[in-house]
This record gives structure tokens, C-alpha cells and sequence, in this order.
């Protein structure tokens, strides 16, 4: 492959997936990047995950107390998983549909939740709101349950309206009402009691006896309208389509303004966003052939270094890199850690801060998280036994003359290129370790240190926060 | 401005996250109103904490009470702002920046850390304890800190040789210090870059000068204000600290919910100002208590909806402590919505009140317009 390609291929998996080691980016030499593309979109050709190993080393993950070692193995199998676009949109829709465990505080519904979109999120938009609704985390976090017909609660109507399909300004306060009036009456089964052998899957139910059987008249139509009736009338508006695929291209092409400002500013590329809802119009709603033109388009090929990589994809993919928590997980690698690091970033997976999601691009960096983000990345380097950086030494020959050691590393690293005041501070370190022989096991290990130092500089640096 | 000390006045801004439900933290038990329309959801007579004859405290908020006994406590009743906004994130943003009718990233406080320290000489002189940059304190060029975690925060911390570390963040300053030009966002790494570094040096030495015989509870808003106590006590600079408390969205099982919040809310303000005291250094610090919507005057069986008016607090020694605004009122034709609480002073004047009377600068250009201020401070 020549250099452009597998730029251009990187790009793409660091966008539809987590990243890619340089020893994977080689086992797709002889793929195109179009049939790159079609793989991804079709995750079913590739073998599901093994966690039999990563079960056999965390025990606790039988069971459903506490959600952290949950999300912990969902940054596993970000890092892992032969199906990268599968984890992605998962993380997709746990973005748009943000869910948070502390509510709830039931771990066999927050993970649930997580696999519906693993298992629906390159579906229908039709099919992933119905399973949204009748979804038992969201129902009760959004307080559907507690929706009667003589009581209604609107909750989970307004925000099915305002951040999961249509956007604000795209109905009435009126229509608010109507919707939670036909959700009444969906709900879920109480599970089990946690004692004595832990929690129980709770499942959704349809109480007609609570549901209000009037008519009502919703965006202009008129019927006696169930739950299903409002997500039907919701996905034949293009502001639905917009919304959608606008949180597609900000998710996987480019960075936007916030949600809340959707209403006023426009998109950031309105031509791209156009071609998108017309496909997603055009085929009745299917996600799939909207992602197989985005990826192939020259937006999305000339969009590199348009978004602040989110902390999980900052995590998988340094640890992608390093080759730590593999599928077979090394001693002292507990996934429940994992949750931490990217939590501390500001991204607590399945605990987003509230039901509009996290706040994202340039957004996810403050003092506090670069700080986080920096340290993170570094310390990934510090340890020059990771099977990662030993792949990567062994890469770079015999010896690697200083004039060639920040475009060697930014190429295995990346390949990602940098500007010029990150290149001179980088070279100048270069300058002073001077040529460093790798042929002997003394020189190896008198100069890995100084190789793994200048992959820790790459790593701290602006550019490396992009995706 | 007051002339209450001869100290730089600090501000702390606590953020109820979620819409705080006023009506059952102050509640009205005097009034047939009340009941009649919390029918679920009140708090009985006999368990308020009198505040006067027609209102009580939520009976987990006595050591807040025990503060507003003290005269320590200003109480802005009825706070809001026209045609409220329902939505938790755009009714957040409007209280972060001042602008209902435009999606604004210029924070208030953001404006309000650029007057105070307008060379951004002191990249402390605002911080923030906690996940993410609150909206309310950003602004593009104004350096402020934002921590996580007090005790381990600053760069390189992971490489152990010192000569080391010290090499990495001398490359680390090369990179990020020199960038002008090449994009909003890659500019804006920089100075944030820049900014931890220097934040970093500065406020490493707050948890090593800390002493206190103060034991704050081991919850997320007694750690908060512990760092708050922390990096004040340490004269540092810090004009502004911001933290928050979340969980208030109580739309289901309120009952269960507020009164845990409340109760690690008002002993982490007592603990918070109890400390100060010690280090005899409450005299220049005021907080503000606010949540960005009061609830549904309905309740719907088991929680509340978004509403519209709430309350909001000024804490602290130099405050006079009382009563301010009208309670709004709970006659059925004044409902704002006809089913909320109307507000009865705009948050805006509450900010000009703090911004004028208490930091001493110009209101009307950092809340766009001149509102009704309250005077809750004392004379000297």
C-alpha cells in the first residue's frame, strides 16, 4: 500500500471503528477501501467476539452488581472486536439516546440497552425508536412507566421529540402531550427481586388497561394512536431525517455546534447532510446505505482532523496501539479500570450526565480532561515490554538515524500528520537522543526507552487528540 | 460594593443539576394551596422546619437551616426568567450565558473572570471542581482550571524520573505554545495546554498546605466543596470556584430521591462554611445556590415535571440573610403556564446583584440589560 492509502484507510477505521494497529492495517493490503467499507457495514461477516478468556480473568462479569466492569468491557471490545462499526454505532446511539445507569442503578437493563443498538444500530431508524420505546432502561429513566392514561407523564414523550428524532422547534408543546398520552400504558415487567441471587432481566409490557384508547391529534394527523402509530408519523418527517443524519455526520465526519443549537444554526456542510437524508428518505428509514455513502464520499475522505476524538475512542485506540487488554487479557488488566480512564475524560459510558448526551468536539477538552487525556496516553508508553511498542520497535530496523525518527514513529503511530511547531519540538528531542541502534539486546533496551519517549510526545500532542 | 472585608470578594457558584423542586425545599405549609395541589408529593406540616408562619424547611435541610438562623443565608424566592424554557440543556445554557433568545458559548462568568483578571494572569483565578467545563465559566482566550481530582492533577505526572518529566513538559510547552493560526479548535488545545501547565505549578501546593479539623461526608458534593475549602484557604487567587450537584431531575420517585440530596447537600455547605470559619477565612466568600428550573406545581404521583419559577440561595458572612422576592404565588390564575410557578424576580438581576454589590463590576454588559437587583448584603 502506498502511504496515501493507508492514511486514508486509518482515517477510516479511526472513524468507523477505534483505530487500527499498523499490523492491522497490513492485514487489509489487498482489500480496496470501498470493500473495506461494505465489511464494516456488514459486521455479520465477521466472527462475534470471544470473551471466554476476559470471562475466565474477571469472574465478576457473571454477574449484574455495578455497572463499571460492564462499561469497562465495552472499551474491551471496542479494543478487540473483529466488528468495529457494530461497537460504533452502539456508541452511536448510546450518544443520541443517552440512558444513565444511576437511575435506574439495574445493570442487566443498562447493559441491555447497550446490546439493542449493538444488535439494531445499522437497522431501520423506525425499528431502533420502536425498540427504544419499548427498551426498559429508557422506560424507566424517562419515566414512561410512571405514564398513566389518567396521569399522563410527558417525559419520555417530549424527549423523544426534542433528542431522539425530531429537534426542538419541529413541533408543538401540544404534540408533547399528545405523544405521552399514546405511550401510556408501556411499561415494563418488575423483575425479580435482587435477593438472594442477584438481579433479574426486566422485560417491556404493553398495560392496555392503562392506556388511553381516545383520539388524538399529533403533528397534524388524527387517530387513536399507540406508541408505535407516533414513531411511524415521527420517521415520515424530514426533520426526523435531518436530525439523524446530522448527528450521523457529527458523530462520524465532522464536528457541529451543539444539539441545542441546531435549531438556529445550519449545518456545518448542508449539501452532505441533503445527500444523507435523501438516501435515509428513500429507503424507508435504513441506516446502512446512509453510512455506506458517507464513508465513500469526498467529505468524508477530506475530513481528517475535523473532530476531537471522544475519550472511549481516545482509550480503545491508544490501547489498540500499546496492544494492552487484548482479547486474552495480560495479568494486572482488569476491564473494570477501563471505565475510569474514560470516565475521568468526561465520558462515563452508560452514565452520560443527562438525557441530552455528552457535550462533544472541541467540547471535550477542558484543563482538566487534556490533563486527563495527556496522562492517559503517556502512560500507555511508559512500560517499553507492551506487546504494542514492541511491534512497533521492531518495525524500525537496526538502526533509525535521528533525521528519520519523528516521520518513522508519526507514521507507526498513525499514520498522522502534525504541524510545523509540533514537528520542531519533536525533532529537536530527535537532535538530542541522536542515531539509536537497535541491531544488539543491549542497544535494544538502552534505546527503547528513548524510542518510547518519542511515542509519548506523539501522543500528547494536539494533533493526536483529533480522530 | 460592600465593605464587608477589605479582602478580595470570592464567589462560589453551587449548580443543582436537574431543576431542583423549590416548592418542597422551602415549603408553603401554611397554605391550603400547597396541599390541595401536592397531593402526593408534600411535606406535612409537622415535619417542615418553621422558617417563619407560612414557611418551612424540607426537614433535611437543618443544618442549612441552622445557616439562615445564623443570618447567614439570603433566600431569592421565586427566581426565573420569562417564558421559561422546559428543556434541561437549553434552560441550563440560558442561565450559563444570559441569552434566551441565541445559542451563546460566552459564558457569565467566563465574562466575569475576563474583568477580573484581564491579562488572564492567573489561569486559577476560576475554577471548576468537577468532570467538564461548565458552559457559565467558559469564554474563547479566558484561561480557567477545571479538576477532577485535586490531589493528582498535572501533566507527565506518569513519568517517575524527574529530569525526565521535566524534559517531556519542556517539549510539551514547545508544542503546544506556539500554534497561532492554524484553527479554532487546535488553538483553543493550545492555550488549554498552556494554561494546565501553569494551573498545575500553581495549585499543587493546596492540598499540601490543607489542614482542618472539619470531616466533610464522603459524597460527591462534600468532596467538591472540601476542594473549593482547599484551594481558597491556600490564597491562590481563586476569584470564582464552580461546582455542582446533580440527581434533581425528580420526575419519579421524588419521595425517596430529594431528601438523600438535600441532606448531603445542606451538611456539605455547613462543613464547607464551618471550615472557612476555622481558617478565618469566611469573611470574603459568598455562594450562590441555584438550579436552572423550579417543578410542576401538579404533582404527577410520584415525581414532578419541569416547571418553570424556583429558588435560588446567597450564602455566606457577608450576606443579611432573610427573606427576598415574593414567594410566587399558588392562586390558580397567576400559574405561569397555568400550571407553573411564576417567577417573580429574573436570575439575571440576582447575577447584577452579585456582580455589582458583591464583585464590584458593571452588570449590564456580562447579563445583557439592567434587571431588578435585591439588596442581600450587609452594610459593612
Amino acid at each position: 500500500m502506498n502511504s496515501n492509502e493507508i492514511a486514508l484507510k486509518a482515517h477510516l477505521l479511526r472513524r468507523a471503528g477505534f483505530g487500527a494497529s499498523r499490523s492491522e492495517l497490513e492485514s487489509l493490503s489487498d482489500k480496496s477501501y470501498e470493500e473495506i467499507v461494505e465489511d464494516l457495514v456488514h459486521p455479520e461477516r465477521f466472527e462475534e467476539i470471544d470473551e471466554d478468556y476476559l470471562k475466565r480473568y474477571n469472574p465478576e462479569l457473571s454477574y449484574h452488581d455495578g455497572h463499571p466492569i460492564h462499561a469497562g468491557r465495552w472499551i474491551w471490545r471496542m479494543i478487540n472486536t473483529k466488528r468495529p462499526l457494530e461497537e460504533k454505532m452502539a456508541l452511536f446511539w448510546h450518544h443520541v439516546f443517552a440512558t444513565a445507569h444511576y437511575k435506574g442503578d439495574h445493570t442487566p437493563s443498562t447493559i441491555g440497552q447497550i446490546q439493542t443498538f449493538r444488535e439494531n444500530g445499522l437497522t431501520n431508524i423506525k425499528q431502533i425508536l420502536l425498540d427504544l420505546a419499548k427498551d426498559p432502561h429508557m422506560n424507566y429513566w424517562l419515566d414512561n412507566c410512571e405514564n398513566h392514561s389518567d396521569q399522563p407523564n410527558e417525559n419520555w414523550g417530549r424527549e423523544l421529540l426534542e433528542l431522539f428524532s425530531m429537534g426542538v422547534g419541529n413541533y408543538s408543546e401540544d404534540d408533547v402531550k399528545q405523544a405521552a398520552r399514546a405511550f401510556t400504558g408501556w411499561t415494563f415487567e418488575q423483575p425479580l427481586p435482587l435477593y438472594p441471587y442477584g438481579h433479574y432481566e426486566s422485560k417491556f409490557v404493553f398495560n392496555e388497561a392503562d392506556h388511553d384508547n381516545s383520539e388524538k391529534t399529533f403533528l397534524g394527523r388524527t387517530g387513536n394512536f399507540n406508541g408505535e402509530d407516533i414513531i411511524n408519523i415521527i420517521c415520515e418527517e424530514r426533520a426526523t431525517a435531518l436530525f439523524i443524519c446530522r448527528h450521523l455526520y457529527n458523530f462520524f465526519v465532522e464536528d457541529e455546534p451543539q444539539i441545542p443549537a441546531w435549531s438556529i444554526e445550519p449545518p456545518r456542510n448542508p449539501e452532505a447532510v441533503d445527500a444523507m437524508i435523501d438516501i435515509l428518505m428513500s429507503s424507508g428509514g435504513e441506516i446502512r446505505p446512509v453510512l455506506t455513502y458517507m464513508f465513500n464520499s469526498d467529505f468524508f475522505k477530506n475530513s481528517f482532523y475535523k473532530k476531537v476524538k471522544n475519550p472511549s475512542e481516545l482509550v480503545a485506540g491508544t490501547l489498540k496501539l500499546s496492544g494492552r487488554y487484548a482479547v486474552v487479557p495480560a495479568e494486572g488488566e482488569n476491564v473494570g479500570t477501563l471505565y475510569n480512564t474514560a470516565a475521568v475524560m468526561g465520558q462515563a459510558l452508560m452514565n452520560p450526565p443527562t438525557v441530552e448526551g455528552w457535550h462533544t468536539g472541541h467540547e471535550w477538552i477542558d484543563g482538566g480532561t487534556l490533563n486527563e487525556r495527556v496522562n492517559f496516553a503517556v502512560n500507555q508508553f511508559n512500560d517499553v515490554s507492551s506487546p504494542g511498542f514492541e511491534d512497533i520497535l521492531g518495525r524500525l530496523g537496526s538502526v533509525v538515524k535521528s533525521a528519520d525518527l519523528v516521520d518513522k514513529c508519526l507514521d507507526l503511530i498513525g499514520p498522522i500528520e502534525v504541524g510545523d511547531e509540533t514537528r520542531q519540538a519533536l525533532s529537536k528531542y530527535a537532535d538530542e537522543v541522536g542515531d539509536l541502534e537497535l541491531s544488539t539486546d543491549e542497544d535494544r533496551a538502552e534505546n527503547a526507552k528513548k524510542i518510547a519517549r518519542m511515542i509519548q510526545l506523539i501522543v500528547a500532542t494536539r494533533e493526536y487528540q483529533f480522530a | 460594593m460592600t465593605t464587608f472585608t477589605q479582602k478580595d470578594p470570592v464567589f462560589v457558584v453551587v449548580q443543582l443539576s436537574g431543576g431542583n423542586d423549590f416548592m418542597n425545599t422551602l415549603v408553603p405549609y401554611s397554605n391550603p394551596a400547597y396541599y390541595d395541589n401536592r397531593k402526593f408529593l408534600n411535606i406535612a406540616e409537622e415535619d417542615v422546619l418553621p422558617l417563619d408562619g407560612t414557611l418551612g424547611w424540607h426537614p433535611e435541610m437543618a443544618p442549612f437551616k441552622e445557616l439562615y438562623d445564623r443570618g447567614m443565608v439570603s433566600v431569592v424566592q421565586g427566581i426565573g426568567y420569562p417564558d421559561s424554557n422546559r428543556s434541561h440543556f437549553r434552560g441550563m445554557d440560558i442561565w450559563h450565558t444570559c441569552a434566551p433568545d441565541e445559542v451563546s458559548t460566552i459564558g457569565w462568568l467566563g465574562n466575569v473572570i475576563e474583568q477580573l483578571d484581564p491579562r488572564g494572569e492567573n489561569p486559577l483565578t476560576g475554577v471548576n471542581f468537577g468532570v467538564g467545563l461548565p458552559r457559565a465559566m467558559s469564554k474563547a482566550g479566558v484561561p480557567v482550571t477545571s479538576v477532577s481530582n485535586l490531589d493528582e492533577y498535572g501533566l507527565m505526572s506518569g513519568i517517575s524520573a524527574q529530569q525526565q518529566r521535566t524534559q517531556a513538559l519542556q517539549i510539551f510547552k514547545d508544542m503546544y505554545g506556539q500554534a497561532v493560526g492554524s484553527g479554532p479548535v487546535m488553538d483553543y488545545l493550545s492555550r488549554t495546554g498552556m494554561d494546565v501547565l501553569s494551573g498545575a505549578d500553581l495549585i499543587k501546593v493546596a492540598p499540601q498546605q490543607y489542614e482542618s479539623t472539619v470531616e466533610y461526608a464522603d459524597n460527591p458534593i462534600a468532596k467538591s466543596l472540601r476542594d473549593v475549602a482547599r484551594v481558597h484557604t491556600a490564597n491562590l487567587g481563586t476569584r470564582i470556584f464552580y461546582t455542582q450537584q446533580g440527581g434533581y431531575d425528580t420526575h419519579a420517585n421524588q419521595l425517596p430521591t430529594q431528601p438523600g440530596l438535600f441532606r448531603d447537600l445542606s451538611r456539605a455547605v455547613n462543613d464547607f462554611f464551618a471550615d472557612l470559619e476555622e481558617h478565618d477565612a469566611d469573611d470574603n466568600v459568598v455562594m450562590l445556590i441555584f438550579s436552572e428550573f423550579g417543578r410542576r406545581i401538579n404533582d404527577n404521583g410520584s415525581g414532578t415535571d419541569h416547571g418553570s419559577g424556583g429558588g435560588a440561595y446567597l450564602v455566606g458572612k457577608p450576606v443579611a440573610g432573610g427573606l427576598y422576592a415574593e414567594y410566587p404565588s399558588l392562586e390558580r390564575d397567576k400559574w405561569e403556564k397555568g400550571e407553573d410557578l411564576a417567577h417573580t424576580i429574573d436570575f439575571r438581576g440576582i447575577y447584577g446583584t452579585v456582580i455589582e454589590q458583591w464583585l464590584g463590576l458593571e452588570a449590564a454588559p456580562i447579563v445583557y440589560g439592567n434587571f431588578e437587583q435585591i439588596n442581600p448584603f450587609r452594610a459593612n
